[in-house]
């Protein structure tokens, strides 16, 4: 699972920016607020894919494989 | 006297090639129609006059010396403000980066341009560092559609589609990470092609997503298309990723026509949360060419997904000194879901590359049975500027996070995209997307080129 049922984005966010030093004002929070709710909603469409263990990731991605 | 602002760059570069007019000329003609039109549309916020005027005269010179002159010659072009050219600031649609000194040389993909003897007008506006898929930019104003200037012209490349489409160039360069080609090109009416991943040259642009990030053209014609990859393609230790695209040019390619291509259109994700508009553009292209089967590209939406998490945590990874220092000087759209971006999990971001990884090997099987697969560009054509939601399938949904919900899991594994631009009977246009398989631009080159001798798709300029 992605996110726990008693997440609470707001405490998160600001718990968040108060740990990495994140500005957060009043005038922001709701907007980051509701960004991290789109994050959290749609993470578990592949957080919750099953992938074995040894699928190698991709930070440096290749898509031409065969150079035609 | 022709107006050379309403033709395509190749007739222009013949023109050229063959005197019927100078370089000189169409560029000054181009100049005029920015003066003319700019303050309206907000395409360009930098406009090169005298190094526009200077290799317009040296192409000049060059023909009455007799050389042969490239397969651009004359044809003006612009770029995103994000790749550099030389003498200006490097803005990235951004206010932050105008304090930055100007660039002390051009991005390699516009000296491949002018090598190729395409005139460069200027850069052009964006939405700020990119992320972006309306057009509108706080601080240099909204690129306007210039079909209908009361709608987005789409972005993040929303001056490059507004100045492809007004005729304030013959060809625009723009960048895509998660469509930022494509959707303008589908909102403006425009042809637009986003090569293969790693396939051009990004050394010189500002970046977004480095996993993501891809730069290519916008143009009315697919045969520019092909002038600019080949104009454009070849390896460049300027970008690490680059693998320099197809040996071969693709110019020669178009004429192959479609026969013996397997070509299908994309079900399931990709006919679900589009207006009937823009299922009724792919249902067009696909009786053109005859195309009755239909594929399913696995998993879409959980890619579409993976590919919005590396977007953030990227971007809010590039950013993240920025959006400390100078949160006031942001969009506040575009710095809130960089801040959200920056308090996201590790590990989420390692799944989502893996992920990738899986989705590249499922979704390349499918190039074993078709050749391409046709699919939506953009679920609606323009939305109104100010417009915040569109209604889909009976939800209501954000505009600006939803305008790449067809174009993000393409090029989440950096397949080759070429959009053709469908005008129905009356209203605005919309972009259907043409997938092939990683380094073959050519076949959907083909395809696209194809469509268009029939008529079936059109880029014209918009009247001002």
């Amino acid at each position: 699972m992605a996110n726990s049922p008693a997440l609470d984005i707001k405490a998160y966010a600001a718990h968040m920016a108060t740990a990495l030093d994140l500005p957060l004002p009043a005038e922001y929070a709701p907007a980051v607020e509701a960004n991290l709710a789109v994050a959290f909603r749609l993470a578990p469409l592949f957080l919750d894919f099953a992938l074995p263990d040894e699928i190698e990731p991709a930070p440096v991605f290749v898509a031409d494989k065969k150079s035609t | 006297m022709t107006n050379w602002t309403t033709k395509p760059a190749h007739a222009i570069a013949d023109a050229v090639r063959h005197g019927a007019v100078s370089a000189r000329q169409v560029a000054q003609q181009h100049l005029a129609a920015i003066a003319a039109q700019n303050d309206l549309l907000k395409a360009y916020t930098d406009i090169t006059i005298d190094r526009a005027l200077a290799k317009a005269d040296a192409i000049d010179r060059s023909r009455a010396r007799g050389d042969s002159l490239p397969p651009l010659a004359g044809a003006p072009f612009a770029v995103k403000n994000l790749f550099d050219v030389k003498g200006i600031v490097t803005r990235a649609g951004s206010k932050i980066n105008r304090d930055n000194a100007p660039a002390t040389s051009d991005a390699t993909a516009v000296s491949r341009m002018e090598a190729a003897g395409a005139i460069l007008l200027g850069a052009l506006n964006m939405g700020e560092y990119a992320y972006d898929f309306t057009g509108r930019n706080v601080h240099d104003g909204n690129a306007l559609n210039p079909h209908d200037r009361t709608c987005m012209s789409g972005g993040s490349s929303g001056g490059s589609g507004a100045a492809a489409a007004a005729g304030l160039a013959s060809i625009t360069l723009g960048s895509d990470t998660n469509g930022s080609i494509r959707v303008p090109a589908s909102l403006c009416g425009l042809f637009g092609l986003k090569p293969t991943y790693g396939a051009l040259s990004r050394a010189g642009t500002f970046p977004f997503v480095a996993s993501l990030d891809h730069v290519g053209p916008l143009a009315r014609s697919t045969l520019d298309l092909a002038l600019t990859y080949d104009a454009m393609r070849g390896r460049d230790p300027g970008d690490p990723v680059c693998m320099g695209g197809r040996e071969a040019p693709v110019v020669p390619e178009l004429a192959k026509g479609i026969a013996g291509l397997r070509i299908a259109k994309a079900d399931g994700y990709f006919a679900q949360m589009g207006s009937p508009e823009a299922f009724a553009a792919v249902d067009a292209v696909s009786r053109a060419l005859g195309v009755t089967a239909t594929v399913t590209i696995p998993e879409a939406h959980r890619a579409r997904a993976a590919a919005f998490m590396i977007t953030m945590i990227e971007g809010a990874a590039l950013h993240i000194d920025r959006i400390r220092d100078r949160p006031q000087d942001f969009d506040p759209e575009v710095r809130d879901r960089l801040i959200a971006g920056a308090m996201l999990p590790g590990h989420w971001y390692v799944k989502a590359q893996k992920f990738r990884r899986w989705y590249h090997d499922a979704f390349l099987e499918l190039f074993h049975t078709v050749d391409a697969i046709l699919a939506p560009a953009t679920p609606v054509s323009a939305p109104k500027l100010d417009q915040q939601t569109f209604r889909l399938d009976g939800q209501d949904l954000p505009v600006r996070p939803n305008l790449g919900i067809f174009t993000q899991p393409i090029s989440f594994i950096g397949l080759p995209v070429v959009i053709v631009p469908v005008w129905p009977t009356s209203g605005m246009p919309v972009g259907v997307q043409i997938i092939a398989a990683p380094g073959r631009e050519d076949i959907a080159l083909r395809i696209a080129h194809d469509l268009e001798r029939a008529g079936v798709v059109q880029s014209p300029v918009a009247k001002p």
